[in-house]
């Protein structure tokens, strides 16, 4: 009996490894830096709700997520219209945009994705560190380049759209790191928190629902071991008999 | 006075029950049911850890039935829709994150319990006679859970539910002679598309739910005619009370295992309810990154890989080298041997029974061979699990005096013949095996 626990657990160990084991993406040649994720702290992921509205979400939509749901980071009814709906949506529409990814294909060479679930797509460092990536690259057709978007040509269809913010980034050949060539409006540190923030909304935005998820996990985990107690002493009691 | 009233009301109740029960009775086997299969079915005293998986295979079963309903009061079974009608349950369905998340962890789950049962049968010997049948049915249960995986694995419709799909299906293809007809007619199109969507929509909700439900009522009603093994592989109905013809060794499944199997249960939806609340995903073993990009006929993904509980057949798979083909006979290279080793690898499992010489059931009665056999056969299991999991070069290349061959490659070529050499040398290490006495009655 006891060796065929151990045995089942060891199996078990071996398997849950093997489930944790860090998964290789194809992006993993890229190293890519942390992001400063964090659902509880409503003042940054509203400041990265509205970098979204302002910036995104004129090319690329969210069509899954609605504007109320930003009541969950703590903005009323009246801030959500007053500050970010422009074209006469509801509160209760999802975020779509105007633009016609026919026409939006032969501008870019590819339509824009919807990023309502972008996060869990490809994960937030990878967001965190494809917005800081940007560096002028005169050879491509839209006068940009980045290395986490493609490690292999660091060609990317999308311009810098934050570069008046960040300033301009140039490549260097010889050490292979970028350097800031023409500053922005924001310094270094305030552009990197300004794209944390922006990273950290649409993490929520990926999942609205992943806060209640781990909150109700604790009621449901202490509910359940209160069970298994009960449940114990109930099979020990019928199984007092049994030799 | 009180309590007398109080009696009277009770024994009122009672007897109204006992009537209620006698109506149904006379119309309804209810009463000779239940003590057929609950009451009166005695199972071995001995059962240990190995032994909840079986009852926890059948609640993982109810809860992807009942979760299943309430998906497809929402989903939508169309190539424009399916993706977006998902994310629709994940945020605007009232708790359909957490029906959908049940789902997902569920269908994990139900082969990680259901290895754990196979794997219970394996070591204490349950196939062998009189049970051959109960094993049969097992084996097509879990083929048939095989095909409820890759019929809803392509319903959220994203990269991985497309390219999967589109992967598998052209297997099918490489069968000589019917494979193309067969593999266009599983997708009903000439590429993975909405006429696909829709009937492996079909195949999940309908068809084969009902075939899983018939041959898991088979399992059950098969065991309970014959008897539960146990761990020590020994048959409780040969040594019964001489007054009351029920088995020594044996114990009332209800309320005995019953209560045992609830606290089975509670640890289990333990573990479960871990994964549903903080890890849903399970690092990309259970929800892959890639299916959260809806799919795209025009966009093949760099690395395409089944779920973890496919993995090992499909590491099978590639090990295999295709045929070269014959030139002047006219007969094209084909992929069709590593398709026919996939499928033999896991219908193989039916062997079973007759494969087993040993005089015993339990490993605790085997010896030293048996033994390491199985322990060869779990690690290569697990180790074409991860292979499976993993592009072909994740453990780079061997030089030019393997001629560069991959080395992850050569791994599964060596641990798929030990998988095999498994079940086909059986006959001969399980006869060979020297083993040990086996008692009259249960052991602890």
């Amino acid at each position: 009996m006891k060796n065929t626990i151990k045995l089942g657990l060891s199996v078990l160990s071996v398997l849950s490894a093997l489930m944790f084991a860090q998964h290789a993406l194809a992006n993993a040649a890229v190293h890519l830096d942390k992001a400063p994720i964090d659902a509880s702290n409503h003042e940054s992921l509203q400041r990265g709700a509205r970098t979204f509205v302002n910036n995104c979400l004129n090319c690329h939509s969210a069509n899954y997520m609605r504007y109320n749901r930003l009541l969950a980071i703590g903005l009323t009814e009246k801030q959500i219209k007053d500050n970010l709906l422009f074209a006469g949506e509801k509160v209760g529409d999802t975020m779509k945009v105007a633009i016609n990814p026919e026409e939006a294909k032969k501008w870019f060479g590819v339509a824009p994705p919807d990023l309502s679930v972008e996060v869990r797509a490809r994960g937030a460092d990878w967001v965190y560190s494809y917005m800081r990536a940007f560096y002028r690259d005169e050879t491509s057709t839209t006068g940009w380049g980045n290395c986490v978007f493609d490690p292999v040509s660091c060609k990317v269809s999308m311009p810098h759209v934050l570069y008046q913010l960040q300033g301009e980034q140039i490549m260097n050949h010889e050490t292979h790191q970028l350097e800031l060539s023409k500053p922005g409006k924001l310094a270094p540190a305030e552009y990197d928190a300004l794209v944390g923030d922006l990273t950290n909304f649409l993490a929520f935005m990926a999942e609205p629902a992943k806060q209640q998820r781990n909150h109700l996990g604790w009621i449901v985990l202490l509910f359940l071991a209160v069970l298994l107690v009960l449940a114990y002493k109930l099979k020990k009691a019928y199984w007092k008999d049994i030799h | 006075m009180t309590n007398k009233t109080n009696a009277d009301k009770k024994s009122v109740v009672a007897n109204a029950l006992g009537q209620g029960l006698e109506w149904v009775d006379a119309r309804f086997p209810l009463s000779s049911n239940i003590k057929a299969h609950l009451t009166e079915y005695y199972a071995p005293k001995n059962f240990n850890f190995w032994y909840f998986f079986g009852s926890l295979s059948l609640l993982v079963l109810v809860l992807q039935i009942l979760t299943g309903i309430f998906l497809t009061m929402h989903y939508k079974p169309d190539a424009m829709l399916a993706f977006a009608s998902v994310e629709y349950i994940m945020r605007d369905v009232p708790w359909g994150w957490l029906i959908r998340y049940m789902h997902s962890t569920g269908a994990s789950m139900f082969f990680v319990v259901v290895y754990l049962h196979m794997f219970r049968g394996i070591i204490y010997g349950s196939y062998r006679n009189p049970r051959e049948l109960i094993w049969l049915f097992g084996v097509g249960i879990f083929l048939c859970l095989m095909g409820e995986a890759f019929f809803g694995y392509l319903l959220p419709w994203g990269q991985m539910s497309y390219w999967g799909a589109q992967v598998i299906v052209n297997l099918f293809s490489a069968i000589p002679f019917v494979g193309p007809d067969v593999s266009e007619w599983l997708r009903g199109d000439y590429l993975v598309s909405d006429a696909t969507l829709n009937r492996f929509f079909a195949f999940h909700v309908i068809a084969l739910p009902f075939v899983l439900v018939g041959l898991v009522a088979a399992h059950i009603i098969a065991l309970h005619e014959v008897g539960s093994n146990n761990p020590d592989g020994i048959e409780i109905k040969k040594l019964k009370d001489k007054k009351t013809g029920i088995p020594l060794d044996g114990i009332p499944f209800h309320p005995y295992y019953t209560v045992k199997d609830i606290v089975g249960v509670v640890v289990f939806l333990m573990v479960f309810s871990t994964i549903i609340f903080f890890a849903p995903e399970m690092g990309g073993y259970f929800l892959e990154a890639n299916n959260f990009v809806p799919a795209n006929p025009l966009v093949t993904p760099a690395h395409i890989a089944p779920v973890w509980y496919f993995t090992p057949y499909y590491s099978i798979l590639r090990a295999v080298p295709p045929f070269p083909g014959v030139g002047f006979l006219g007969i094209p290279p084909s992929l069709f041997p590593g398709v026919a080793a996939m499928g033999l690898s896991v219908l193989i499992f039916a062997l079973l029974p007759w494969l087993d010489k040993s005089p015993v059931k339990s490993i605790r009665y085997r010896g030293r061979l048996y033994k390491q056999w199985l322990a060869a056969f779990v690690v290569s299991f697990i180790v074409l699990g991860y292979l499976g999991t993993e592009p072909s070069n994740v453990w780079g290349q061997f030089g030019p005096w393997l001629g560069n061959a991959e080395r992850a490659t050569v791994a599964a070529r060596i641990f798929m013949l030990v998988y095999f050499a498994f079940f086909i040398l059986m006959p001969w290490y399980s006869k060979k095996d020297k083993t040990l006495a086996v008692p009259e009655r249960v052991t602890g």
